[in-house]
């Protein structure tokens, strides 16, 4: 089997972030970038499936600036085999928007014709949650959302997949080739040893310009400002149980 | 007295942004909306009221989209919707689960039929696993969980864990885009006539429904309880979990869980509130043991009053609270129970 792993750099999910001045954006220049947790999850899930045996290669690919390699190079790793990186310099937190960016992937497998695309289920920057979905529908395959279980079927022609929803789980079964969108508790992502992250240095990167996709990937949505959400008035401490019982009943009105 | 005044119109202005009520934006006659039904076989879900109060404020009609085996109930429910002049149903077995596989060409076949609008859904997992797939068929963008309607093509919308929101204007034939269930009010269940259509669709995809695994609770559900109590990893079981239980069901709420308390198996995945997890707008919620990390903040940040229990007088949870108590969780928990049964 054949895994596709679309990785993200995003801004890393500990940093306060500020608006940029012309309120339009976030500032990124000089901020901490790291690989979207969910990317992390799914990265892992590629690597464990290929040690249990199911898997021959897995490929990492990631979109954005020079900077990118570096996300790619922790999938690397991780475990992956080899990476493309797409090229391109439009900020790709709220600029290249989960439509292109499905269909820049949709290029990508219909290259490299994986058996199956694990990616996490949304990226911590724009919170879409869509570009798994979309790309199962552009492709036409089945998709299997907010996975927190993935047991590849011994004859590798089918996927039993244990999804995360509103009130428990769901569980279903789809054909190969299929998509996964990880969830957060599919697994722990492993910490790349020295050793790996050596030898990733040595794993094949593919440089493509984003332009040579022939991909229509200009915003659809036009941001027409961001700002920041309403702040809360400063509240107060109180002593005991019976002073907050107190306020929640006469000051809030809320019991 | 000033300081009164000020917390009163800060309640009030804050009620306003999180929760709107249904209200003509700019009422288009040419708006013609689909909403699609998220329901359990039997009930329509309460985040896909919200959904109906967001379309209404477009103006125009309509139309509700159940798909299900035998959904008869969910179709009749969906018909009594304020607003909502016609009930299209897609019935079959291959839309157990509802699946997206067997819903987006229902969908799909319903906007080349009707050429709609918009097409909104809820954003419960149902809503989010299927309205992308069609956004891609239509080749449209999707709005995600929006927040706020400013006209029939411009919302507003939580980026990154909702430190930041931003205003999305679309230019597409169709605008295409998931509720965020607290941002909205739920529309009465009373007040639609929407006549029943039968839609074809239903043909059996690849993808197999095998079962689901629901938490069964009688509680109020996260999504809708007024009340919610939330403990974190510092409850250090999933037996101390019940005294939260004890505590909610005292106080006719709910209990949520972070995503620490979840991952270490002290709570139900179904109980986890967050960035990823559910998104609550309760009037009152109460974090015990609950440091108040930003992934936390992004899904209950709305909540009209905050109450923080922790031991850590600097806890960043204190920040953003209304009232906070610096103590053991173990020791106020049956204290606000002990106080609460009293009066």
């Amino acid at each position: 089997m054949r895994i596709l792993v679309p990785v993200k750099r995003v801004v890393d999910y500990a940093v306060k972030i500020r608006i940029n001045p012309q309120r339009n954006g976030i500032e990124t220049k000089n901020v901490k970038m790291s690989m979207n947790p969910f990317c992390e999850i799914a990265t892992e899930e590629a690597v464990k499936l290929r040690e249990s045996g199911v898997v021959k290669e897995i490929i990492a690919v990631s979109i954005g600036p020079k900077e990118t390699v570096q996300t790619l190079h922790t999938a690397l790793a991780m475990g992956a085999d080899r990476a493309i990186h797409v090229e391109t310099d439009v900020p790709t937190d709220l600029q290249l928007q989960p439509l292109a960016v499905s269909k820049i992937l949709q290029k990508i497998v219909e290259r490299e014709k994986p058996d199956m695309v694990i990616m996490g289920k949304q990226s911590i920057d724009s919170d879409s949650n869509q570009t798994g979905q979309l790309l199962a529908g552009l492709l036409d395959w089945p998709q299997a959302t907010f996975a927190s279980k993935v047991a590849v079927q011994a004859d590798a022609k089918a996927v039993q997949v244990t999804r995360e929803v509103d009130g428990g789980a769901q569980i279903i079964e789809v054909p190969v080739p299929c998509l996964i969108s990880a969830d957060l508790r599919l697994n722990t992502p492993r910490f790349a040893t020295l050793p790996n992250i050596m030898k990733a240095k040595k794993k094949p990167t593919q440089t493509i310009k984003l332009a040579d996709l022939g991909v229509d990937v200009a915003p659809r949505l036009k941001v027409l400002q961001v700002e920041d959400p309403p702040t809360r008035k400063a509240g107060s401490k109180v002593d005991s149980v019976e002073q907050l019982y107190d306020k929640l009943k006469n000051e809030a009105k809320v019991l | 007295t000033q300081s009164t005044w000020d917390f009163d119109m800060l309640r009030s202005a804050l009620s306003r942004a999180s929760s709107q009520q249904a209200r003509r934006v700019g009422a288009s006659r040419d708006a013609s909306t689909l909403v699609y039904i998220d329901h359990d076989g039997k009930n329509v879900l309460p985040a896909t009221r919200s959904a109906i109060t967001a379309a209404a404020q477009l103006g125009g009609d309509i139309t509700a989209l159940v798909a299900g085996s035998g959904a008869t109930d969910v179709v009749a429910a969906a018909g009594k919707l304020p607003g909502v002049t016609r009930v299209l149903f897609a019935n079959g077995d291959a839309f157990n689960g509802q699946l997206p596989e067997a819903i987006a060409p229902v969908i799909e076949q319903a906007q080349k039929q009707f050429k709609f609008s918009h097409i909104f859904a809820p954003a419960s997992a149902a809503g989010k696993n299927v309205l992308p797939r069609v956004a891609a068929k239509l080749d449209v963008a999707m709005f995600s969980e929006i927040v706020g309607i400013q006209s029939e093509d411009t919302f507003v919308r939580n980026v990154y864990a909702g430190n930041a929101i931003q205003t999305v204007k679309s230019k597409d034939p169709v605008k295409v885009a998931t509720v965020r269930g607290t941002a909205f009010q739920k529309c009465a269940i009373e007040g639609g006539s929407g006549k029943a259509e039968n839609i074809a669709g239903g043909a059996s995809t690849s993808s197999e429904f095998v079962k689901q695994e629901l938490v069964k609770s009688e509680r109020p559900a996260l999504e809708a309880a007024s009340i919610v109590v939330c403990g974190g990893r510092a409850l250090k079981s999933k037996e101390n979990f019940d005294i939260l239980f004890k505590l909610a069901d005292t106080m006719k709420g709910a209990v949520g869980a972070t995503r620490a308390a979840v991952d270490a198996g002290y709570a139900t995945n179904d109980m986890q509130i967050g960035q990823t997890g559910k998104i609550i707008a309760p009037t009152l919620y109460v974090g015990f043991g609950v440091s108040g990390a930003i992934q936390h903040l992004a899904g209950m940040k709305d909540s009209k009053v905050i109450v923080v229990v922790n031991k850590d007088p600097d806890a960043p949870f204190f920040q953003v609270a209304d009232y906070g108590i610096v103590g053991d969780l173990f020791k106020v928990v049956p204290e606000m129970q002990a106080a609460l049964e009293k009066k």
